[in-house]
C-alpha cells in the first residue's frame, strides 16, 4: 500500500503521536509523518480534528481518527493480520483497557502535575504520588505479564505502549527534580520492562532522544515561567 | 454453564445505568447489588481495589470495571444480539471518540452546575450547552448516534438525560430551548425498554440532589 494513504499528524515530542508511530511500525506499515507546529496549526490538522485541534491524528483513505487510545485499536482492527496489539480475550482486554484508561487519566495527571507543583513540599507530594501510581502498575504488570517481558506477554501490545510512550517524559521529571521515579528497587518488574520497551524494534528508531526532550521541556518550562513573570496580574 | 452476573451499582449513577442499559440489550439476568456509597462493601473493594467506584460488572467471579470498559466488554461477550458498536473500524474509533467526548466533559460540567453559584455555574452552563449543541451537531439527522440503530454513544450519553432536569432547575436554564434535537433524541431512546427500564425518573434525581446540596452546604 502506497505510504500517502496513511498519514499521521504529530510532534516529535508528543507522547501520544509516539503511541501512533510504535503501533504502526508493529503492523509494518508504511506512513507518511507530518510534523505539526501547535503554535501554528495546519490546516489540515483543524479540519481532521475540529473538537480538540490536537495531535495525533491518523488519516487513513482520507478519513481522520482522533485520540490517541482510539487510534491503536482503530489500527488493531484495519490491520487485522498479526501481530495483534490488543489481547484477544474479551476479559483481558478489558483488563488492558482498565490499566489504560488508569495510566492516562491518574498517573499522567500525577506527571503533569509535578511540573506545575509550585514550592518544595507541593513538589515532594507530586513526586510521590508519581512514584505511587508507578507501584500500583508495578502489581498490574505482575499480574498482565505473567513473569514474561512485557504486559501483553512476549511481544509489545496495547499496554506497553500506552505506558512506553511516557518514558522520555519520566525522564525528564527524574532529572528536572533531581530524583528518582521509575526505581528498581521499588518496581523491578518496571524497570527491566522499560529497558527492554525502548530496545523494540518497533521502539527504539522512533521514540525521541531522552536527552533532546529534556532539553526541549527545560526550554519549555523556561518560557512559560518567563511568560509568567511578565503576565499581567490576575485581578 | 450459565453465566453468574452481578452489577456493583447506585441508582443515581449514569455509569451504572450504562451497564444497566447494554444488559438489558443483549437480554442478561443479573444480580444487581446495591452499594452504600458511604460504606463500601468488601465486595466493592475486592473487586474495584484501584478506584473503589461502582460500577462494577462480575462476571463469573472476574471483574471489570470502568463503564464504557465494561459496555464494550459485554458487547465484545455477548456479541450475537444487539450490537452496540459496529463492526467497521473507523465506525468504531469514531464511536470511541465520541464516547471519550462525553465522559471527558458532560459528568464535570453538570456536576459543577449543581454545586456551584455565580461566574462558576454561569461558565459551566455555557460550557455545557456549547458541548451539547456538538453532540447535537455529530447526530445530525440521524435517529440515534449509532445511526439506524442505537449504539455505544448513545448508551453513554443517554443516561445523563435524567440529570437534565436536575441541572436545569439549579441553573435556571433549558436544554430543549437550545438542543430541541437531542431533546427529541433522548426521547426516541426512552421508547426502548432497556433504557427506560434503566433511568429513573428525573424528578427522583432532583430530590436526590436536594438532598445532597442540604449536606454539603450548598444553597
Amino acid at each position: 500500500m502506497a505510504g500517502s494513504e496513511v498519514k499521521v499528524l504529530g510532534t516529535w515530542a508528543s507522547p501520544f503521536a509516539l503511541r501512533v508511530h510504535i503501533a504502526l511500525g508493529i503492523k509494518s506499515v508504511k506512513y507518511e509523518w507530518v510534523e505539526e507546529n501547535l503554535e501554528a496549526k495546519s490546516q489540515l490538522l483543524l479540519e481532521s480534528n475540529p473538537i480538540n485541534k490536537q495531535v495525533p491524528v491518523l488519516i487513513h483513505h482520507h478519513k481522520p481518527i482522533c485520540e490517541s487510545l482510539a487510534i491503536l485499536q482503530y489500527i488493531d482492527e484495519a490491520w487485522p493480520s498479526a501481530p495483534s496489539i490488543l489481547p484477544s480475550d474479551p476479559y483481558h482486554r478489558a483488563v488492558a483497557r482498565f490499566w489504560a484508561a488508569y495510566i492516562d487519566h491518574k498517573w499522567f495527571t500525577w506527571l503533569k502535575g509535578v511540573a506545575s507543583a509550585e514550592g518544595a513540599e507541593a513538589k515532594k507530594a507530586a513526586l510521590d504520588r508519581v512514584r505511587e501510581g508507578l507501584v500500583v502498575v508495578e502489581e498490574a504488570f505482575g499480574k498482565c505479564s505473567k513473569g514474561k517481558d512485557f504486559f501483553s506477554g512476549d511481544r509489545i501490545g496495547y499496554l506497553d505502549i500506552v505506558l512506553g510512550c511516557f518514558l522520555g517524559w519520566l525522564y525528564v521529571a527524574e532529572k528536572r527534580n533531581d530524583v528518582k521515579l521509575l526505581d528498581e528497587e521499588k518496581m523491578p518488574g518496571l524497570a527491566a520492562w522499560a529497558i527492554k520497551f525502548c530496545l523494540d524494534g518497533a521502539v527504539k528508531d522512533v521514540m525521541p532522544d531522552k536527552d533532546e526532550l529534556l532539553d526541549y521541556a527545560n526550554m519549555v518550562f523556561q518560557a512559560m515561567a518567563k511568560a509568567k513573570l511578565n503576565a499581567p496580574p490576575n485581578y | 454453564m450459565a453465566d453468574e452476573i452481578m452489577l456493583l451499582d447506585w441508582w443515581s449513577s449514569m455509569f451504572g445505568m450504562r451497564v444497566r442499559i447494554a444488559l438489558v440489550e443483549k437480554g442478561l439476568k443479573y444480580e444487581s447489588r446495591e452499594e452504600d456509597l458511604n460504606n463500601k462493601s468488601p465486595l466493592l473493594l475486592e473487586m474495584n481495589p484501584v478506584h473503589t467506584k461502582i460500577p462494577v460488572l462480575i462476571h463469573n467471579g472476574k471483574p471489570i470495571c470502568e463503564s464504557p470498559i465494561i459496555v464494550e466488554y459485554i458487547d465484545e461477550v455477548w456479541k450475537d444480539k444487539s450490537p452496540l458498536l459496529p463492526t467497521d473500524p473507523y465506525q468504531r474509533a469514531h464511536a470511541r471518540f465520541w464516547a471519550d467526548y462525553i465522559d471527558n466533559k458532560i459528568f464535570q460540567l453538570g456536576g459543577k452546575i449543581w454545586t456551584r453559584k455565580g461566574e462558576d455555574q454561569e461558565a459551566a452552563k455555557k460550557e455545557l450547552m456549547e458541548c451539547l449543541k456538538i453532540l447535537e451537531g455529530e447526530l445530525g439527522e440521524k435517529p440515534f448516534f449509532g445511526g439506524e440503530n442505537f449504539g455505544f454513544v448513545d448508551v453513554s450519553l443517554v443516561t445523563f438525560s435524567c440529570w437534565f432536569y436536575a441541572y436545569e432547575s439549579f441553573g435556571n436554564f433549558s436544554i430543549e430551548a437550545e438542543c430541541p434535537k437531542l431533546i427529541a433524541w433522548t426521547k426516541r431512546c426512552l421508547q426502548k425498554s432497556s433504557v427506560s427500564s434503566s433511568l429513573p425518573d428525573p424528578l427522583k434525581i432532583h430530590d436526590f440532589v436536594v438532598q445532597l446540596r442540604k449536606k454539603f452546604g450548598i444553597e
